[in-house]
């Protein structure tokens, strides 16, 4: 569903006080956090969605690794998921055998072990885990921790989307779906662990909402302002033509419409640049803040860890007029 | 005239309607008519994107999109735009990108050629030493390099180094250059960069 819808819904539910809901609805964070004792929290997720790609097996690896990212981003351990399933009676039961291995294979390359689900009769196939996993209470990376001056990093390339809407529309090259699957279905386990290792002001995950979604609620949640540096922005190739084309999914113009007059873009920046910012993602990538002083740093480890399009693509500033302001800059540091 | 009815259509199906009315003619007006915001946001940039004179009307809960195609304007493929040379001089010394493991430096390379892809594309591409093995049939970058030159990319080999690795007769890109011409690229002006 669309942000503001969402928000409308969510506004009607009573809140929680129980002062172990470390991290609850209140932020829009990623994923829920309880602490079970000093020393231990539990974090809750779940996400399923229909298919975006014809292969099963693939499908199912996506499922799983766009919901264990709720984990990572939290900066937790994945330990175990239930699989959740929508099935109709006329396709073949090799078929949803097919996605669920593609799930198993990916919790195993978590670490984590299935431990049951729930399936029921749709028509329509959708797939996705509920996922339980374990972080230290005071090591919760949350959205809404980043500081003035932090640099901010995105570990995967945007365009996931605009791909996936083109692939219905059989407008894309085989080699450019290869990228786009192979950019979903990799697990954000190896960019978490290098968080992790380094340190960081905040982290969320890049999904449905695109990443200025995802990124104005780290800013407000941080009460800052955020900068982002447009040619920085790694990008699927093929997202842009496709954007230039019209191929864009609603849910790009509903993650517009949702943030509305807080966005200034500099002239200079292209309309397809600034639809694939607001453009929803499948299994996206990890956004961090990070202190600057750590930022090359941990750009530098993510690269030697294989998370190779990672790029520093915005900075977080004090508030000011825009909640978000889009710059037509690149970003460029000096490698050792 | 034309009318395409795209009402109760989900987003791709009215712009690939709209794109397959405009082709099979050959001048003259398309309207296509939307019933959703996305619809209606997709359709505008596909047709403003491929250079056609669009103007929109709403009424009765739908967006009317007319489409005009004159002699010399809409060109119908619009997936590989043209886009402008910037003004930068690529020197490979290696067909690995970085020293270190030589299957990371190639990796790395694959990388870079993919990114580049995404950018404006460079002026020149001169490849010495075993940068020369980026421009052979054995090349994996070889069709990332292809799409640059398709852009305007020109690239150039060193032709000593092609004889001294025996590999004059499988470069696939590019021509032969000599050291004069690279020294001439280097200093005429341009950004240069050396990797």
């Amino acid at each position: 569903m669309g942000p503001e819808v969402l928000a409308q819904v969510l506004r009607d539910l009573p809140s929680n006080t129980d002062p172990n809901l470390l991290v609850g609805l209140d932020t829009s964070d990623d994923a829920a956090v309880y602490r079970l004792n000093s020393e231990l929290a539990t974090i809750q997720t779940v996400d399923f969605f229909t298919p975006m790609v014809d292969d099963p097996y693939l499908f199912g690896q996506i499922a799983a690794a766009n919901a264990l990212s709720d984990v990572y981003a939290m900066g937790g351990t994945p330990l175990m998921a239930l699989n959740i399933v929508c099935f109709p009676s006329c396709l073949p039961p090799e078929l949803l055998g097919d996605i669920l291995k593609g799930g198993a294979a990916k919790v195993s390359e978590a670490g984590a072990i299935i431990a049951g689900g729930h399936s029921v009769q749709d028509d329509e196939p959708k797939y996705g885990l509920a996922v339980t996993g374990v972080v230290h209470p005071d090591k919760i990376y949350s959205n809404a921790s980043a500081q003035a001056g932090d640099l901010l990093i995105l570990t995967k390339p945007l365009g996931t989307g605009i791909i996936n809407t083109g692939i219905k529309a059989d407008m894309v090259e085989q080699e450019m779906i290869d990228k786009a699957v192979k950019t979903m279905a990799t697990l954000n386990k190896d960019a978490a662990a290098v968080m992790v290792n380094v340190g960081a002001s905040a982290c969320t995950d890049i999904t449905g909402f695109g990443f200025l979604g995802h990124a104005a609620e780290m800013a407000k949640g941080s009460g800052l302002s955020l900068t982002v540096f447009a040619e920085a922005v790694p990008v699927l190739p093929g997202a842009k033509e496709l954007a230039r084309m019209g191929i864009i999914p609603g849910g790009a113009y509903q993650n517009r419409k949702h943030l509305g007059e807080s966005v200034f873009v500099e002239e200079g920046v292209t309309r397809e640049q600034v639809d694939i910012l607001f453009d929803p993602q499948t299994s996206g990538g990890l956004l961090i803040a990070v202190k600057p002083e750590q930022a090359h740093k941990l750009l530098k480890e993510l690269h030697q860890q294989g998370v190779l399009e990672s790029q520093i693509v915005g900075e977080l500033k004090e508030p000011e007029d825009h909640l978000i302001s889009i710059l037509r800059r690149d970003y460029r540091y000096e490698r050792d | 005239m034309k009318e395409i009815n795209n009402r109760g259509l989900a987003c791709p199906q009215p712009v690939i309607n709209t794109k397959r009315a405009l082709e099979e003619i050959n001048q003259g007006t398309v309207i296509s008519i939307v019933d959703n915001e996305t619809a209606f946001e997709n359709v505008k940039r596909f047709a403003e994107n491929a250079g056609f004179n669009i103007t929109t009307a709403e009424k009765n809960g739908a967006y009317y999109l007319t489409i005009t195609k004159g002699e010399g304007n809409g060109p119908v493929e619009v997936v590989a735009p043209v886009c402008e040379t910037s003004q930068v001089v690529y020197l490979f010394t290696s067909n690995t990108l970085g020293s270190g493991a030589e299957d990371l430096g190639e990796t790395l390379m694959i990388s870079f050629f993919n990114s580049l892809l995404e950018k404006n594309p460079p002026r020149v591409l001169m490849l010495v030493n075993s940068g020369v093995r980026l421009a052979i049939q054995q090349s994996r970058v070889l069709e990332q390099i292809n799409k640059l030159v398709e852009r305007g990319t020109e690239v150039l080999a060193c032709g000593t180094c092609l004889d001294y690795y025996k590999l004059k007769e499988q470069l696939a890109v590019g021509r032969i250059t000599n050291m004069l011409e690279i020294l001439d690229n280097m200093t005429g002006g341009d950004r240069v960069i050396t990797l």
